[in-house]
Protein backbone atom coordinates (compact mmCIF):
# COMPACT_ATOMS: atom_id res chain seq x y z
CA UNK A 1 0.00 0.00 0.00
CA UNK A 2 1.64 3.38 -0.94
CA UNK A 3 0.63 6.91 0.01
CA UNK A 4 0.78 9.54 -1.50
CA UNK A 5 -0.32 13.46 -0.81
CA UNK A 6 -2.72 16.27 -1.92
CA UNK A 7 -2.56 19.58 -1.35
CA UNK A 8 -5.69 22.29 -1.53
CA UNK A 9 -5.73 25.77 -1.58
CA UNK A 10 -7.83 28.66 -2.80
CA UNK A 11 -4.72 30.09 -4.69
CA UNK A 12 -2.65 28.42 -7.16
CA UNK A 13 0.58 29.62 -6.00
CA UNK A 14 0.60 28.50 -2.61
CA UNK A 15 -0.74 25.12 -4.05
CA UNK A 16 2.20 24.75 -6.83
CA UNK A 17 4.60 26.66 -4.04
CA UNK A 18 4.55 24.34 -1.67
CA UNK A 19 5.33 21.28 -3.23
CA UNK A 20 8.59 22.58 -3.57
CA UNK A 21 9.42 22.78 0.20
CA UNK A 22 7.76 19.28 0.32
CA UNK A 23 9.61 17.53 -2.27
CA UNK A 24 12.87 18.81 -0.27
CA UNK A 25 12.50 15.95 2.16
CA UNK A 26 10.09 13.65 0.27
CA UNK A 27 11.14 13.52 -3.32
CA UNK A 28 9.80 10.08 -4.13
CA UNK A 29 6.50 11.23 -2.76
CA UNK A 30 3.41 10.91 -4.83
CA UNK A 31 2.19 15.08 -4.63
CA UNK A 32 -0.75 16.47 -6.47
CA UNK A 33 -2.46 19.92 -6.12
CA UNK A 34 -5.69 21.41 -6.71
CA UNK A 35 -5.52 25.41 -6.21
CA UNK A 36 -7.80 28.24 -7.07
CA UNK A 37 -11.81 27.76 -8.98
CA UNK A 38 -12.03 26.42 -12.11
CA UNK A 39 -10.85 29.92 -13.52
CA UNK A 40 -7.94 29.92 -11.34
CA UNK A 41 -9.38 32.70 -8.89
CA UNK A 42 -9.13 32.60 -5.61
CA UNK A 43 -11.12 29.79 -4.26
CA UNK A 44 -11.22 26.29 -4.22
CA UNK A 45 -13.14 23.80 -7.03
CA UNK A 46 -14.54 20.32 -6.56
CA UNK A 47 -13.48 18.97 -10.12
CA UNK A 48 -9.84 20.02 -9.76
CA UNK A 49 -9.77 18.44 -5.92
CA UNK A 50 -11.41 15.31 -7.72
CA UNK A 51 -8.92 15.53 -10.60
CA UNK A 52 -5.73 15.67 -8.03
CA UNK A 53 -7.31 12.46 -6.42
CA UNK A 54 -7.25 10.73 -10.11
CA UNK A 55 -3.59 12.02 -11.07
CA UNK A 56 -2.20 10.55 -7.80
CA UNK A 57 -0.54 7.58 -8.25
CA UNK A 58 -0.90 6.72 -4.45
CA UNK A 59 -3.24 3.74 -2.92
CA UNK A 60 -4.02 6.08 -0.19
CA UNK A 61 -3.91 9.48 -0.19
CA UNK A 62 -3.82 12.20 2.94
CA UNK A 63 -5.44 15.60 2.33
CA UNK A 64 -4.66 18.89 3.05
CA UNK A 65 -6.32 22.00 3.00
CA UNK A 66 -5.54 25.88 3.96
CA UNK A 67 -9.39 27.15 5.03
CA UNK A 68 -12.88 26.25 5.20
CA UNK A 69 -14.81 26.51 2.25
CA UNK A 70 -11.61 24.05 0.79
CA UNK A 71 -12.60 21.27 3.15
CA UNK A 72 -15.98 21.25 2.09
CA UNK A 73 -15.11 20.74 -1.58
CA UNK A 74 -12.71 18.72 -0.23
CA UNK A 75 -15.32 16.42 1.79
CA UNK A 76 -17.84 16.28 -1.56
CA UNK A 77 -14.68 15.07 -3.60
CA UNK A 78 -14.34 12.50 -0.96
CA UNK A 79 -17.78 11.51 -1.48
CA UNK A 80 -18.11 11.55 -4.73
CA UNK A 81 -14.12 9.75 -5.41
CA UNK A 82 -13.61 5.99 -5.50
CA UNK A 83 -9.82 6.50 -4.05
CA UNK A 84 -9.42 5.92 -0.21
CA UNK A 85 -8.75 9.76 1.34
CA UNK A 86 -7.86 10.94 4.60
CA UNK A 87 -8.70 14.25 5.46
CA UNK A 88 -6.52 15.93 7.88
CA UNK A 89 -7.47 19.52 9.84
CA UNK A 90 -4.17 20.27 10.83
CA UNK A 91 -1.82 23.11 9.92
CA UNK A 92 -1.35 23.38 6.58
CA UNK A 93 2.35 23.22 5.85
CA UNK A 94 3.48 22.19 9.10
CA UNK A 95 1.06 18.87 8.55
CA UNK A 96 1.98 18.53 5.24
CA UNK A 97 5.86 18.93 5.74
CA UNK A 98 5.44 16.36 8.71
CA UNK A 99 3.34 13.57 6.52
CA UNK A 100 5.69 13.71 3.17
CA UNK A 101 8.93 13.89 5.73
CA UNK A 102 7.57 10.61 7.31
CA UNK A 103 5.60 9.05 3.66
CA UNK A 104 9.81 8.91 2.15
CA UNK A 105 11.14 7.56 5.71
CA UNK A 106 8.82 4.28 4.67
CA UNK A 107 6.30 5.23 8.08
CA UNK A 108 2.86 3.54 8.04
CA UNK A 109 -0.59 5.41 8.21
CA UNK A 110 -1.14 5.02 12.05
CA UNK A 111 2.17 6.59 12.84
CA UNK A 112 1.74 9.16 10.41
CA UNK A 113 -1.21 10.41 11.96
CA UNK A 114 0.08 9.96 15.46
CA UNK A 115 2.37 12.70 14.31
CA UNK A 116 0.10 14.84 12.70
CA UNK A 117 -2.51 14.88 16.07
CA UNK A 118 -0.50 17.57 17.54
CA UNK A 119 -0.66 19.63 14.74
CA UNK A 120 -4.45 19.88 15.07
CA UNK A 121 -5.38 23.56 14.51
CA UNK A 122 -8.73 23.43 13.04
CA UNK A 123 -12.35 22.18 13.98
CA UNK B 1 -46.91 21.74 -0.65
CA UNK B 2 -46.30 20.16 -3.59
CA UNK B 3 -42.90 20.94 -5.45
CA UNK B 4 -43.31 20.22 -9.47
CA UNK B 5 -40.81 20.77 -12.30
CA UNK B 6 -42.41 23.83 -13.57
CA UNK B 7 -42.91 25.38 -9.55
CA UNK B 8 -39.12 24.39 -8.78
CA UNK B 9 -37.72 26.48 -12.28
CA UNK B 10 -40.08 30.02 -11.39
CA UNK B 11 -38.55 29.46 -7.82
CA UNK B 12 -35.15 29.69 -9.32
CA UNK B 13 -35.16 32.03 -11.96
CA UNK B 14 -36.90 34.00 -9.55
CA UNK B 15 -34.14 33.68 -6.79
CA UNK B 16 -31.48 34.54 -9.48
CA UNK B 17 -33.43 37.32 -10.57
CA UNK B 18 -32.47 38.88 -6.58
CA UNK B 19 -29.12 37.79 -6.88
CA UNK B 20 -28.49 39.10 -9.47
CA UNK B 21 -30.33 42.69 -8.81
CA UNK B 22 -28.87 42.28 -5.68
CA UNK B 23 -25.26 41.02 -6.65
CA UNK B 24 -23.37 44.57 -5.28
CA UNK B 25 -25.48 44.66 -1.60
CA UNK B 26 -24.39 40.71 -0.88
CA UNK B 27 -20.68 41.66 -2.23
CA UNK B 28 -20.51 44.87 -0.07
CA UNK B 29 -21.92 42.83 3.17
CA UNK B 30 -19.23 40.16 2.40
CA UNK B 31 -16.34 43.03 2.17
CA UNK B 32 -16.50 44.21 5.95
CA UNK B 33 -16.15 40.14 7.40
CA UNK B 34 -15.43 37.82 4.52
CA UNK B 35 -13.62 38.15 1.83
CA UNK B 36 -16.20 40.47 -0.35
CA UNK B 37 -17.30 38.52 -3.00
CA UNK B 38 -20.46 36.64 -2.03
CA UNK B 39 -22.78 38.25 -4.77
CA UNK B 40 -20.90 37.52 -7.55
CA UNK B 41 -19.69 34.34 -7.02
CA UNK B 42 -23.88 33.39 -5.88
CA UNK B 43 -24.95 36.10 -9.17
CA UNK B 44 -22.29 33.79 -11.37
CA UNK B 45 -24.13 30.57 -10.06
CA UNK B 46 -27.13 31.52 -10.29
CA UNK B 47 -26.74 32.13 -14.42
CA UNK B 48 -25.18 28.96 -14.95
CA UNK B 49 -28.15 27.36 -13.43
CA UNK B 50 -30.58 29.62 -15.16
CA UNK B 51 -28.89 28.43 -18.24
CA UNK B 52 -29.20 24.97 -17.24
CA UNK B 53 -33.30 24.84 -16.58
CA UNK B 54 -33.63 26.94 -19.85
CA UNK B 55 -33.55 23.05 -21.15
CA UNK B 56 -36.72 21.85 -18.96
CA UNK B 57 -35.29 18.86 -16.41
CA UNK B 58 -37.19 15.68 -17.32
CA UNK B 59 -38.41 15.29 -13.45
CA UNK B 60 -37.61 16.85 -9.98
CA UNK B 61 -34.31 14.76 -9.27
CA UNK B 62 -32.78 15.41 -12.33
CA UNK B 63 -33.66 19.27 -11.94
CA UNK B 64 -32.22 19.34 -8.22
CA UNK B 65 -29.52 17.48 -9.24
CA UNK B 66 -29.02 19.92 -12.35
CA UNK B 67 -28.87 23.06 -9.96
CA UNK B 68 -26.27 21.36 -7.26
CA UNK B 69 -23.58 20.67 -9.97
CA UNK B 70 -24.05 24.31 -11.45
CA UNK B 71 -23.75 25.40 -8.34
CA UNK B 72 -20.75 23.13 -7.03
CA UNK B 73 -18.68 23.82 -10.47
CA UNK B 74 -18.96 27.73 -10.62
CA UNK B 75 -19.67 29.60 -7.41
CA UNK B 76 -16.17 29.16 -5.98
CA UNK B 77 -16.63 30.41 -2.54
CA UNK B 78 -17.96 28.84 0.52
CA UNK B 79 -21.78 28.79 -0.86
CA UNK B 80 -20.94 26.99 -4.02
CA UNK B 81 -20.38 23.82 -1.56
CA UNK B 82 -23.36 24.78 0.75
CA UNK B 83 -25.84 25.72 -1.69
CA UNK B 84 -25.01 22.69 -3.91
CA UNK B 85 -24.73 20.39 -1.21
CA UNK B 86 -28.42 21.68 0.40
CA UNK B 87 -29.41 20.96 -3.51
CA UNK B 88 -27.95 17.24 -3.85
CA UNK B 89 -29.60 16.31 -0.50
CA UNK B 90 -33.25 17.53 -1.89
CA UNK B 91 -32.57 15.62 -5.02
CA UNK B 92 -32.09 12.95 -3.36
CA UNK B 93 -34.80 13.03 -0.98
CA UNK B 94 -36.47 13.60 -3.96
CA UNK B 95 -36.40 10.15 -5.09
CA UNK B 96 -39.40 9.27 -2.26
CA UNK B 97 -41.15 12.74 -2.10
CA UNK B 98 -42.19 15.95 -3.43
CA UNK B 99 -43.37 17.61 -0.44
CA UNK B 100 -40.85 20.65 0.57
CA UNK B 101 -41.26 20.62 4.07
CA UNK B 102 -39.29 17.22 3.53
CA UNK B 103 -37.16 18.66 0.76
CA UNK B 104 -36.20 21.47 2.74
CA UNK B 105 -35.77 19.45 5.88
CA UNK B 106 -33.33 17.49 3.55
CA UNK B 107 -31.47 20.71 2.93
CA UNK B 108 -31.07 22.16 5.74
CA UNK B 109 -29.77 19.01 7.24
CA UNK B 110 -27.16 18.99 4.52
CA UNK B 111 -26.31 22.51 5.10
CA UNK B 112 -25.30 22.15 8.81
CA UNK B 113 -23.72 18.13 7.65
CA UNK B 114 -21.51 19.96 5.26
CA UNK B 115 -20.99 23.20 7.08
CA UNK B 116 -20.54 22.23 10.77
CA UNK B 117 -22.33 25.63 11.54
CA UNK B 118 -25.26 25.31 14.14
CA UNK B 119 -28.03 28.20 14.74
CA UNK B 120 -26.14 31.16 16.53
CA UNK B 121 -23.10 30.68 14.41
CA UNK B 122 -24.70 33.54 12.08
CA UNK B 123 -24.53 31.58 9.07
CA UNK B 124 -27.24 30.99 6.60
CA UNK B 125 -27.98 27.92 8.43
CA UNK B 126 -29.72 30.87 11.51
CA UNK B 127 -32.14 31.66 8.16
CA UNK B 128 -33.04 28.70 7.21
CA UNK B 129 -33.19 27.14 10.81
CA UNK B 130 -35.99 29.56 11.29
CA UNK B 131 -37.71 29.42 7.80
CA UNK B 132 -38.11 25.92 6.94
CA UNK B 133 -40.66 25.43 10.20
CA UNK B 134 -42.55 28.42 9.35
CA UNK B 135 -43.03 26.66 5.82
CA UNK B 136 -43.72 23.71 7.26
CA UNK B 137 -46.90 26.05 9.52
CA UNK B 138 -47.94 27.28 6.35
CA UNK B 139 -46.67 30.47 7.92
CA UNK B 140 -43.86 32.06 6.06
CA UNK B 141 -44.15 35.92 5.43
CA UNK B 142 -41.84 38.65 3.82
CA UNK B 143 -41.57 39.76 7.54
CA UNK B 144 -40.33 36.53 9.03
CA UNK B 145 -37.90 36.01 6.45
CA UNK B 146 -36.38 39.85 6.92
CA UNK B 147 -36.45 39.09 10.89
CA UNK B 148 -34.61 35.75 10.16
CA UNK B 149 -31.42 38.03 8.28
CA UNK B 150 -31.61 40.54 10.56
CA UNK B 151 -31.32 38.32 13.56
CA UNK B 152 -27.40 37.35 12.60
CA UNK B 153 -26.17 41.28 12.46
CA UNK B 154 -25.39 41.20 16.63
CA UNK B 155 -24.43 37.41 16.62
CA UNK B 156 -20.91 36.83 16.63
CA UNK B 157 -19.64 34.16 13.62
CA UNK B 158 -18.04 31.15 15.19
CA UNK B 159 -18.13 29.61 11.20
CA UNK B 160 -16.68 30.76 8.12
CA UNK B 161 -14.39 33.90 7.30
CA UNK B 162 -16.20 35.82 9.64
CA UNK B 163 -15.34 33.74 12.31
CA UNK B 164 -11.48 35.18 12.21
CA UNK B 165 -12.92 38.30 12.97
CA UNK B 166 -14.59 37.09 16.47
CA UNK B 167 -16.27 39.76 18.28
CA UNK B 168 -15.75 42.09 15.83
CA UNK B 169 -18.15 40.21 13.10
CA UNK B 170 -20.77 41.52 15.27
CA UNK B 171 -23.16 44.27 13.68
CA UNK B 172 -23.00 42.93 9.62
CA UNK B 173 -25.67 41.01 8.60
CA UNK B 174 -23.62 37.54 7.48
CA UNK B 175 -24.48 37.67 3.74
CA UNK B 176 -25.11 33.96 3.31
CA UNK B 177 -27.92 34.57 5.87
CA UNK B 178 -28.86 37.55 3.12
CA UNK B 179 -28.85 35.56 0.08
CA UNK B 180 -31.02 32.76 1.69
CA UNK B 181 -33.50 35.16 2.81
CA UNK B 182 -33.50 36.11 -1.00
CA UNK B 183 -34.25 32.50 -1.76
CA UNK B 184 -37.44 31.88 0.76
CA UNK B 185 -38.60 35.57 -0.98
CA UNK B 186 -38.46 33.88 -4.30
CA UNK B 187 -40.47 30.98 -2.81
CA UNK B 188 -42.68 33.46 -1.15
CA UNK B 189 -43.51 34.59 -4.89
CA UNK B 190 -43.76 31.33 -6.31
CA UNK B 191 -47.50 30.78 -7.62
CA UNK B 192 -48.87 27.85 -6.94
CA UNK B 193 -45.68 26.66 -4.42
CA UNK B 194 -46.78 27.48 -0.61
Amino acid sequence: MSLGITLVSHVPDIANGLPQLLKQVAKDVPITTAGGTNDNDIGTSMEKIMHAFDENSADEILAFYDLGSAKMNLEMAMEMSDKKVHLYDVAFIEGAYTAASLIQAGVGLADVEKQLKPLKIKD
Amino acid sequence: MTLTVDTLCTWMNKFADKVETNRQHLSDLDTPIGDGDHGFNMDRGMKAVEEKLATKPADLTSGFKTIAMALISTVGGASGPLYGTAFLEMAKKSASTDDLNELLEAALAGIEMRGGAKPGDKTMVDVWDKLVPEVKAGNLTEDKIKAAVLATKDMVAHKGRASYLGERSKGHIDPGAESSGYLFEAMLETEGLL
